[in-house]
């Protein structure tokens, strides 16, 4: 696929779950819960250490549009060059899971449907061998 | 098809481009990274015309305010006239009306800025040394209730523009100023949402500047401000804030001391720590955090973990040049 069928791909297929959950809204209310979820996670922690809070929390929210379908324009390419520090860290597996599973966890305090979450799990769960950097 | 100007560079925006593309398709390396209106890295601003709300969103309100805008989802429907967060701002001559130690190592300084310069409390300005050394310091004054403009200079330890300004400055001199700038100001709204101030040393300047700021707004949650010092020689205006304390109920100012000795009617600790101990649950507060880089950093996450929103927490960490 081209990259740009692939974003037309991406925005028909996932367009319906951003506006399922509430778009734009819905993201403004879950980035401070999430963030401050994986910042307080003893698993994860020690990667925000030092961070600038500012530009932490866009990211979050960056990453929240993505994660529920809404408009983006990452690739892969961006995913590995922003965590590649990171993995040099020791970034892994375990790692990442922690962070989907903190995601649920903001969904569920939402009280967005399991449903909905699954999605947002799986669009999330597609980026990891490019965050891990394989 | 609407305008844009950036550097002296004017063209046609083609319909359906952001400003982001129309720049970038010109050259100016404005830097981006999501081109969503996420991840605020291509943060800009109009300085002439209003750029759309639909810009602006997720933006701090004080960001708004000054028209920042963000380039990627910028689709405007006037001209604009838009510059970058450091593009330089032209340097006024200003001339020293007063020099007064306010404890050992802060001097105010008021100047007469040679032509109109419209500021916010809480914002800073640059002051230039006559060799050119530039350095940032705060507003302290409200535009009003004071004709001049109010900064709160600390000496540093070989502080080469504070030393400057503690020991050769006079009265009458003029020196050149840019600005104003920064983001960290009362913005009108929300009257009943309560506010607290964490300062340490010089970074009560702008505290001081927003808390009047805000009572001249009729600001009527409560407004508390925890200013913090090692021992009692380096808190000062404490005359002031308890003349403030008296005037208005919905004001309270506790001085606190970091050292070893803590009279009675000081509280004992960091200025963060104490806030957080009075208010343990800031869901619903505004923020405002000045002073020590490692303070303000510590406090913001501390505050946000507490429940504070990040879009209500407003800093200024007073970074220090490195060559003093």
């Amino acid at each position: 696929m081209t990259e740009k069928s692939l974003a037309t791909w991406w925005e028909q297929t996932h367009d319906s779950l951003y506006a399922k959950l509430g778009g734009e809204a819905a993201v403004n209310a879950a980035v401070d819960i999430f963030y401050r979820k994986v910042l307080t996670d003893g698993r994860i922690s020690r990667f925000f250490e030092g961070v600038d809070m500012d530009k932490q929390a866009a990211k979050q929210k960056a990453f929240l549009t993505m994660a529920f379908g809404g408009p983006h324009n990452y690739t892969g390419l961006d995913m590995r060059r922003g965590h590649a520090q990171l993995v040099a860290q020791g970034l892994n597996d375990s790692h990442f899971d922690a962070v989907i599973e903190d995601l649920g966890a903001t969904l569920r305090e939402l009280k967005v449907p399991e449903n909905l979450i699954a999605q947002v799990a799986g669009i999330a769960e597609s980026t990891r061998n490019d965050v891990l950097g394989r | 098809m609407v305008n844009i100007t950036y550097a002296k560079d004017c063209f046609p925006l083609g319909e359906q481009l952001s400003v982001l593309d129309g720049l970038t398709g010109r050259g100016v390396p404005v830097p981006f990274s999501c081109r969503s209106g996420a991840c605020q890295t291509c943060l800009m601003r109009a300085t002439r015309g209003v750029p759309p709300e639909s810009a602006q969103i997720g933006l701090k309100d004080s960001l708004k305010l000054q028209n920042y805008f963000l380039a990627c989802v910028c689709h405007p429907t006037e001209d604009l006239e838009v510059a970058l967060p450091d593009d330089e701002q032209a340097a006024l001559p200003a001339t020293v009306k007063k020099l007064e130690l306010l404890n050992g190592d802060i001097m105010q300084v008021v100047l007469e800025s040679h032509a109109p310069i419209e500021y916010r409390p809480g914002q800073f300005i640059n002051l230039a040394r006559d060799t050119g050394l530039v350095r940032a310091y705060s507003i302290a004054s409200v535009p009003h209730e004071d004709d001049h403009i109010h900064l709160h200079v600390r000496r540093l330890p070989n502080g080469r523009v504070s030393g400057w300004i503690h020991e050769q400055l006079r009265v009458g001199q003029t020196v050149e100023i840019r600005g104003p700038a920064g983001d960290c100001f009362y913005v009108p709204g929300n009257p009943e949402q309560g506010l607290i101030l964490i300062g340490t040393g010089s970074g009560l300047a702008p505290l001081y500047g927003i808390i009047r700021d805000a009572l001249h707004h009729g600001h009527s949650g409560p407004i508390r401000l925890f200013h913090g010092s090692r021992d009692r020689s380096g808190l000062y205006l404490v005359g002031e804030l308890n003349d403030l304390v008296k005037q208005y109920s919905n004001f309270d100012y506790v001085p606190c001391l970091s050292g070893e000795d803590v009279p009675h009617q000081y509280a004992k600790g960091r200025a963060h720590e104490v806030a957080l101990r009075h208010v343990p649950n800031l869901k619903n507060w505004r923020m405002y955090l000045c002073g020590h880089p490692e303070m303000v950093k510590s406090a913001k996450k501390n505050a946000f973990l507490a429940g504070a929103s990040m879009k209500d927490i407003y800093a200024d960490a007073f970074n220090v040049s490195l060559s003093s």
